[in-house]
């Protein structure tokens, strides 16, 4: 049996943007100039994750599902350049990139319930424009599937996940019956570059695009926020630079000055 | 019945701060009735101490996987609080048992949770307004939750706990519900940093990409030795592998919120300041004189920190006797 297993991976404002090019405007975030848009960081990894494992298991398939509205079709098709087998566009004016996840959630399902034989869902364990952590876990439980949050490593056997968790002062190894969501993290390792092979491939490959009309959504709930307010925060620290002579003499200095406001 | 429920934790047989944190959060919406949920708790003290923090109702898991902290009892049990308590505010933190339990939760309620929160109030109709940061610190967001429950964690050490009162009096009820566990935990490693626990320490010395290596951290744990502190470091950092994952500080790491934050060789991205922007008093030194933290720090010293570092640790001695 083919092992089927689905990545999600979110297009997402680069968020190595400088700050100065990171606009908050009209409760909406933009970036200036012309910064592509890349694949959310912990996605990646949730794909690396995903081609160690077809790699161990052989009999493997990887499909990757997105979610949004504008995709870069060059940015958004790295998965495929990395080893991914398939890629599934959830494309519609309805997916449009909110702070609230429930239509992301809803999305994601309806394709993982439509895609059919899927054994397991990667995902990143957040994506770094709302930093929500839960449209995996909302996925999980609409599916009534079984999870596993921030893994450093994935393994697939004898119908369970494996995977080893970051603790903050250490880690633990879960067993997760399929189906199940895996989520991973940073820890995991730097995911790998695209070869030219890959990255020719990819560009043979047409993805899938399912619209509302396509995935079955029926019963999908109502939204869960209203977005009252998106503004840069404030930052109320008046910074005091210490100089010297030298920058030994500023490192004294500074100490001095701790000292002086009993800081030490 | 209560109008909020705390979905809360034990650590140690005591309400965690961040419980602690969650209940006076609570109290300060101005709701009639605060529950909160102490899965672990078996004893009575641990029960009249969330009653003392400002809990009106507690309900109690003494056994079972819940009480072992099994994430899927836990959610189990959770949505059985709710239902027993009738709450309309349900709120939880962003520690490593409510990142995985709040979101499931708030989905089975048929929501989705406000996460990281580091604000909740209501507004004129009653509905809860969560402030977050978002694109990493990068931008703050406030949302309206709708439906007829609001879930929302906070971000440890955003509140502080209400002073606690022994005179409070409080109903403590045993929840019955069905646990239904299928994610097993097989192995926990503790990998027990020597010294201070960085939550808990009083002085954070962290280093970064700045820092070009393992070594430097030896430097920082002098220094951090001296004031009886402990040493965190940027993800940076951790990713190179220069010091275990533990040290991480920042919004996928740990909150840090001591007296004195020493930035070494870091940048101050958003990521790392979303864990210590609350830290009392933060000092940077960076040889980049146009880097972000020193927008956030309260003194910085833009130089080497190899030749800064050790003339102010020099001069530390001098002042500590």
């Amino acid at each position: 049996m083919t092992l089927h297993i689905v990545v999600t991976a979110k297009q997402v404002l680069d968020p190595e943007t400088p700050l100065s090019a990171f606009n908050v405007a009209d409760n909406a975030v933009s970036t200036a100039g012309n910064i592509p848009p890349v694949v959310n960081g912990y996605d990646e990894q949730a794909v690396e994750a995903a081609l160690r494992i077809k790699e161990a298991h052989g009999d493997a398939k990887v499909t990757v599902l997105s979610c949004g509205t504008d995709f870069a079709l060059d940015v958004i098709k790295k998965p495929l350049a990395m080893g991914a087998d398939e890629l599934v566009l959830l494309q519609d004016a309805a997916f449009e990139n909110s702070i609230d996840p429930t239509m992301a959630v809803a999305a994601l399902t309806a394709a993982i319930r439509k895609l059919g034989d899927v054994d397991i869902v990667i995902s990143g364990r957040q994506a770094s424009d709302w930093d929500n952590a839960q449209v995996p876990l909302g996925v999980a439980e609409s599916l009534g599937w079984a999870v596993a949050t921030i893994g450093r490593k994935v393994d697939v056997q004898d119908g369970t996940a494996r995977v080893e968790r970051v603790l903050p002062d250490g880690h633990e190894t879960v067993e997760a019956p399929l189906p199940a969501v895996v989520t991973v993290s940073n820890e995991l390792g730097t995911p790998r570059y695209p070869n030219m092979r890959g990255i020719m491939a990819a560009r043979r490959v047409q993805p899938t695009v399912w619209t509302v009309a396509d995935l079955d959504l029926d019963g999908t709930a109502s939204p869960a926020f209203e977005l009252v307010s998106l503004k840069k925060p404030e930052r109320a620290v008046q910074t005091e630079m210490i100089a010297g002579d030298d920058d030994a003499d500023a490192g004294r200095k500074l100490a001095l000055r701790l000292r002086e406001e009993r800081v030490l | 019945m209560a109008d909020a429920l705390i979905i809360g934790e034990v650590s140690d047989g005591a309400p965690a701060s961040a419980t602690l944190e969650g209940i006076a959060a609570a109290r300060a919406l101005g709701v009639d009735q605060v529950a909160v949920l102490m899965p672990g708790a078996d004893s009575a003290s641990a029960a009249s101490a969330a009653i003392a923090g400002g809990a009106d109702i507690v309900y109690t898991v003494a056994d079972g996987p819940a009480a072992d902290g099994e994430f899927d009892a836990l959610v189990d049990a959770a949505q059985a609080a709710v239902t027993l308590s009738g709450a309309r505010y349900v709120i939880g933190a962003k520690t490593l048992t409510g990142r995985d339990v709040m979101p499931r939760l708030a989905f089975r309620l048929g929501t989705a949770l406000a996460s990281d929160c580091s604000a909740v109030s209501l507004d004129d109709s009653g509905r809860l307004i969560a402030t977050r940061p978002v694109y990493g610190g990068n931008a703050e967001a406030s949302v309206a939750c709708l439906g007829s429950v609001a879930v929302a964690s906070l971000r440890p050490k955003s509140v502080d706990a209400l002073e606690s009162d022994a005179s409070r009096s409080g109903e403590v009820l045993p929840l019955e519900f069905e646990a239904n566990v299928r994610t097993r935990v097989l192995e926990r490693v503790e990998e027990a940093g020597e010294g201070v626990r960085l939550e808990n320490a009083r002085v954070v010395v962290s280093g970064g990409r700045g820092l070009g290596g393992p070594e430097p951290f030896d430097s920082l744990r002098e220094l951090a030795n001296m004031l009886g502190g402990a040493v965190g470091a940027s993800r940076a950092a951790c990713d190179a592998g220069w010091v275990p994952s533990g040290y991480q500080v920042g919004l996928t790491g740990k909150t840090v919120t001591p007296d004195l934050y020493i930035a070494v060789g870091i940048s101050g991205a958003s990521q790392h300041m979303a864990g210590c922007s609350n830290s009392r008093t933060l000092v940077a030194i960076n040889k980049d004189a146009g880097a972000n933290i020193f927008k956030e720090a309260r003194f910085g010293v833009a130089g080497d920190w190899q030749k800064v570092l050790p003339a102010f640790m020099e001069q530390l001695h001098e002042l500590m006797g």
